[in-house]
């Protein structure tokens, strides 16, 4: 109970040492919060974002096969199809056929696509992305979607369904048409899709069967389940890395500020310490005195930043981030995070932020009051 | 004869607040957790449609092709658009090119464009 009263009484005489300095120290605790807030953030979203992909990209096909012609991808023809279905352990081979359509209307590109028997909607009819409806201006129920391939040219789709933003990572962009629709409108002859997506049974199969299928079609690309995934991978990486090194500059920055009100000690706070001493202050009450210090601005700032930084990503939608997402895009993915906290870069974080502060506040104080208090007020 | 102002001590409300953030970092705790089940079935609902629907990418960037899909953009020929060329869309800096690049190299000198 004493070492309680002893403490919270420290506590006190440390604010109100630090309230003598008002504006300098809210200052130190702003930047302080503020430095941890953009970390933590940036944290918060890459760890979020990549759960988010690493769970919707374990239904992506096994393999994609492609056609390449003069470096380029081109259309595949339904022949290999059957060559693909032909290797043991290849199932559910289907031709894909999707591509991209600008609108010039909004200027937004749009992803066209024909999904599978079941999914496909019916002809003259489309099913779309939210970011298609938001880019166009179709709020309403039952406006026709409007597509024009060149001047002159007009073709109307019903919505037959809207995804919602609750997929929009993954469909914001798309529209699903009907097969004859798509190759009428694209003028893409029968007989050849865009690509070949393939189930494999067996994973540990796929890289002999790509081997295989290499063999029999020379010419053509083979993107496994594995390569989107690293791709993938390595997409977060960059960005995780683009961040990291933003980060490091912000925390440079703090650092130098850091160090400069921490370590060294003004005339008048050493003259303060002097004085502490020659009342009777123990080294270890100033030490302690000091710990609170760098504790509560430190903490305070930590928990400041943290907390902001969740409501940032989770309730506010990231809205910081947003403009690097968008880009030049027209349409952009307007899609809710699942809260994804990692434990290990939290405390990461607060290794990398508190413990340096405090221990900058008080290795030059355990100088100055070790000293003789008469040497320190001269 | 005006009254001493009472002693109100400093800490009192510095520890009020600094509880009151931990307690709003606890309830953020609380709330990822109480939404953990929601999300799952979200995400699940997410990985049918990639399975359905045969999807390859995110929709995250739509400005450009090899933004869009980064994982088939093509990377076989010199000096087209593709992720690491000289950019000219903003979020191309956020996609690295997707690689494995074999053991060709571009360069600028004469050694370099040689091998």
């Amino acid at each position: 109970m004493k070492t309680l009263r002893r403490q919270r009484a420290l506590a006190d005489y440390t604010l109100a040492a630090l309230a003598r300095r008002k504006v300098k120290n809210s200052a130190l605790v702003g930047v302080f919060s503020l430095v941890v807030f953009l970390l933590a953030s940036a944290m918060f979203f890459a760890s979020a974002l990549r759960h988010e992909a690493d769970t919707a990209l374990q239904g992506v096909p096994d393999l994609i096969v492609q056609h390449l012609s003069l470096g380029r991808q081109g259309m595949i023809s339904e022949d290999r199809i059957a060559e693909l279905e032909s290797i043991r352990g290849v199932s559910k081979v289907r031709g894909r056929l999707w591509g991209y359509y600008y609108d010039r209307v909004v200027g937004a590109n749009y992803t066209v696509m024909v999904p599978d028997g079941g999914a496909m909607p019916p002809p003259g009819q489309v099913i779309v992305g939210e970011g298609v409806l938001r880019a166009r201006g179709l709020d309403w129920e039952g406006a026709p979607l409007f597509l024009s391939r060149k001047q002159g040219d007009l073709s109307r789709f019903d919505i037959a369904k809207t995804f919602d933003s609750d997929s929009a990572l993954l469909t914001a962009d798309l529209l699903l048409m009907n097969e004859a629709d798509f190759r009428a409108f694209f003028s893409v002859p029968a007989g050849v899709y865009t690509d070949i997506a393939a189930r494999v049974r067996n994973a540990n199969e796929l890289a002999t069967i790509v081997d295989k299928a290499t063999r029999i079609m020379p010419d053509e690309r083979f993107v496994t389940r594995d390569d989107i995934a690293r791709t993938y991978m390595k997409l977060f990486d960059w960005r995780e890395g683009l961040m990291v090194a933003l980060g490091a500059m912000a925390m440079l920055a703090f650092a130098i500020f850091a160090a400069d009100k921490a370590s060294g000690l003004s005339a008048e706070e050493s003259r303060e310490i002097g004085i502490l001493k020659a009342i009777g202050w123990d080294t270890r009450d100033v030490i302690a005195m000091k710990l609170w210090e760098g504790g509560l601005v430190s903490i305070g700032a930590f928990l400041l930043g943290c907390v902001a930084a969740y409501a940032h990503v989770f309730w506010f939608g990231a809205t910081l981030f947003a403009p690097v997402l968008k880009g030049w895009a027209v349409i952009y993915p307007d899609f809710p995070l699942a809260p994804v906290i990692d434990a290990a870069q939290l405390v990461t974080l607060f290794l990398l932020t508190v413990l340096p502060y405090a221990a900058a506040t008080v290795v030059p104080v355990w100088r100055v009051a070790s000293a003789d208090p008469d040497a320190v007020m001269r | 004869m005006t009254q001493p102002r009472p002693y109100r001590r400093p800490s009192t409300p510095v520890f009020t607040a600094l509880g009151l953030l931990l307690a709003l970092a606890v309830a953020q705790g609380g709330h990822a957790l109480a939404t953990a089940p929601q999300q799952a079935a979200r995400l699940a609902a997410n990985r049918q449609i990639v399975h359905d629907l045969g999807l390859s990418d995110l929709a995250l960037f739509t400005e450009a092709r090899y933004t869009r899909h980064p994982a088939l953009a093509d990377h076989a020929a010199p000096f087209q658009d593709a992720p690491g060329s000289f950019e000219h869309f903003p979020s191309g800096s956020f996609v690295p090119p997707a690689g494995p690049w074999g053991t060709a190299r571009l360069g600028f000198d004469a050694q370099e464009v040689t091998q």
